[in-house]
């Protein structure tokens, strides 16, 4: 397969991601877009997948607290770490066990949802399997796929 | 262990944390008679956002029972106070004025909020659809009482499983305490299955569902009813459909109910328990009230004063 996107200097590339879902990964990492370069490749063809998303960043190596975030899209992603063109580290994304003002809580009526509160939505895993969270204020319990579907909008 | 700690939800606690409650509320039974002057200098507040006239009655009860002030902000002036301000903001503020802040909200998670905005402990007093720590408390403490003990118990817990916060609490504890629990309720008002699960997961010697009452009747030690709570409803029609579904009538608990079993509710009821079950001798609904005191005057003193 010809490479549809150049490769980085340094940087962290976000592999086997499900096919559309790069802009809203883009959307949940702490990337500064006014400062940095970033390469999108949507629909690629894929041996494994059929189809998948890539996602290059230049200049930024994630921490792993930070692409497990990623895993609540895209739970099959692997990380490389760019340095000097070439793979330096490599992993693949787990559930993070503490989601911090990602997601907005599903139910209405928890305090997290009311404006005037200064409040980010929290939360904690409460099992790997089935994957589930727990909202750390109006403490109800939320299947991971719910958490995807709300962050796909 | 529990000095100037939060109640925010009874999954804060461990076992043993929730023994140490139970046991100083033993302590407390005589104290409730004559009063003491333990927490004297202490000003407890209560900033209730949603109605209840019973938990406020019951927390100020207990903190004068101990010597202790008690500040109010209630209904339309609690709301009015809050006017335009958050909730954050008003614990900020309030928490200058006492030693503890009773807490009811109608969000969920308000309690979780206040505490990290207060110096001073936080008790939740209802939270939304989600927690009442002191209830499930008090309801231990009677089945304690009256029992000797919990775990091994056949407990049943009747009525709308569904939205009722009084009994998801309960039920959590009841099962860290390794009870039996019944799971009573009509079809459309079951508890939530993620709540079931974790039951066994917590510790429950058993868990089992049933439609209705009588199969199961004759084997427990306890019979917990909660009401239909209209508000607690989404969707009105849901309410209309189910509302007076179930009723415990002299009858059925003279035909099939052992002796001993005790009858609990946590008040107020509305037509679950008819009002001729109250003369019998299994039931202990007003009791519960009484030790809601103790246990609550048990709380403050061991987040108050010098207990431990």
């Amino acid at each position: 397969m010809a490479l549809k996107v150049r490769r980085i200097e340094n940087g962290t590339v976000l592999d086997h991601l499900p096919p559309g879902t790069a802009p809203l990964i883009l959307d949940i990492l702490d990337v500064d877009l006014e400062e940095t370069t970033v390469l999108m490749a949507i629909n690629v063809e894929s041996s494994k997948m059929g189809r998948k998303d890539i996602l290059k960043i230049e200049g930024k190596f994630l921490e792993e607290e930070e692409a497990n975030r990623v895993a609540l899209i895209a739970p099959n992603a692997t990380v490389n770490i760019i340095r000097d063109y070439s793979v330096a580290e490599k992993f693949k994304v787990k559930p993070p066990e503490r989601v911090e003002g990602v997601v907005k809580c599903p139910n209405p009526n928890c305090i997290t949802n009311d404006e005037r509160e200064p409040v980010e939505p929290v939360f904690i895993r409460e099992s790997e399997d089935p994957l589930e969270y727990r909202c750390k204020y109006c403490e109800r319990v939320i299947r991971a796929e719910q958490l995807r579907e709300i962050l796909r909008g | 262990m529990l000095k100037n700690r939060h109640v925010i939800s009874v999954r804060d606690f461990t076992r043993e944390e929730i023994e140490t409650i139970l046991e100083h509320s033993e302590r407390m039974e005589k104290i409730y008679e004559k009063g003491d002057d333990r927490l004297s200098g202490k000003v407890l507040a209560t900033l209730f956002f949603s109605p209840s006239t019973r938990t406020r009655l019951s927390f100020e009860t207990a903190m004068l029972r101990l010597g202790g002030d008690v500040i109010s902000l209630v209904g339309k002036e609690a709301a009015s106070t809050a006017k335009g301000e958050n909730l954050a903001d008003t614990i900020r503020t309030v928490e200058k004025y006492c030693d503890v802040i009773v807490l009811r909200h109608p969000k969920e998670g308000a309690a979780r909020l206040a505490a990290e905005y207060s110096s001073v402990p936080v008790i939740n007093a209802g939270d939304g659809a989600n927690q009442h720590p002191t209830q499930t408390f008090l309801d231990l403490y009677t089945i304690k009482k009256e029992k000797g003990k919990i775990e091994g118990l056949k407990v049943g817990l009747m009525g709308d499983l569904k939205y009722g916060r009084t009994v998801h609490s309960l039920a959590y504890a009841l099962a860290m305490f390794g009870a039996e629990i019944h799971l009573i309720s009509p079809e459309e008002l079951r508890m939530p299955r993620y709540i079931v699960d974790e039951l066994v997961e917590v510790g429950a010697a058993d868990v089992e569902e049933h439609r209705d009452v009588e199969p199961i009747l004759g084997e427990l030690d306890v019979l917990y009813v909660i009401r239909i709570q209209k508000e607690m409803f989404p969707d009105p029609e849901e309410y209309e459909r189910v509302k007076g579904s179930y009723r415990i009538t002299r009858e059925l608990i003279e035909e099939h109910a052992r002796d001993d079993l005790i009858i609990m509710h946590p008040l107020p009821r509305v037509d679950e328990v008819e009002p001729e079950v109250d003369e019998l001798p299994q039931a202990r609904y007003f009791d519960q009230v009484r030790n809601g005191v103790i246990v609550r005057m048990a709380l403050l003193d061991l987040l108050l004063g010098d207990a431990e």
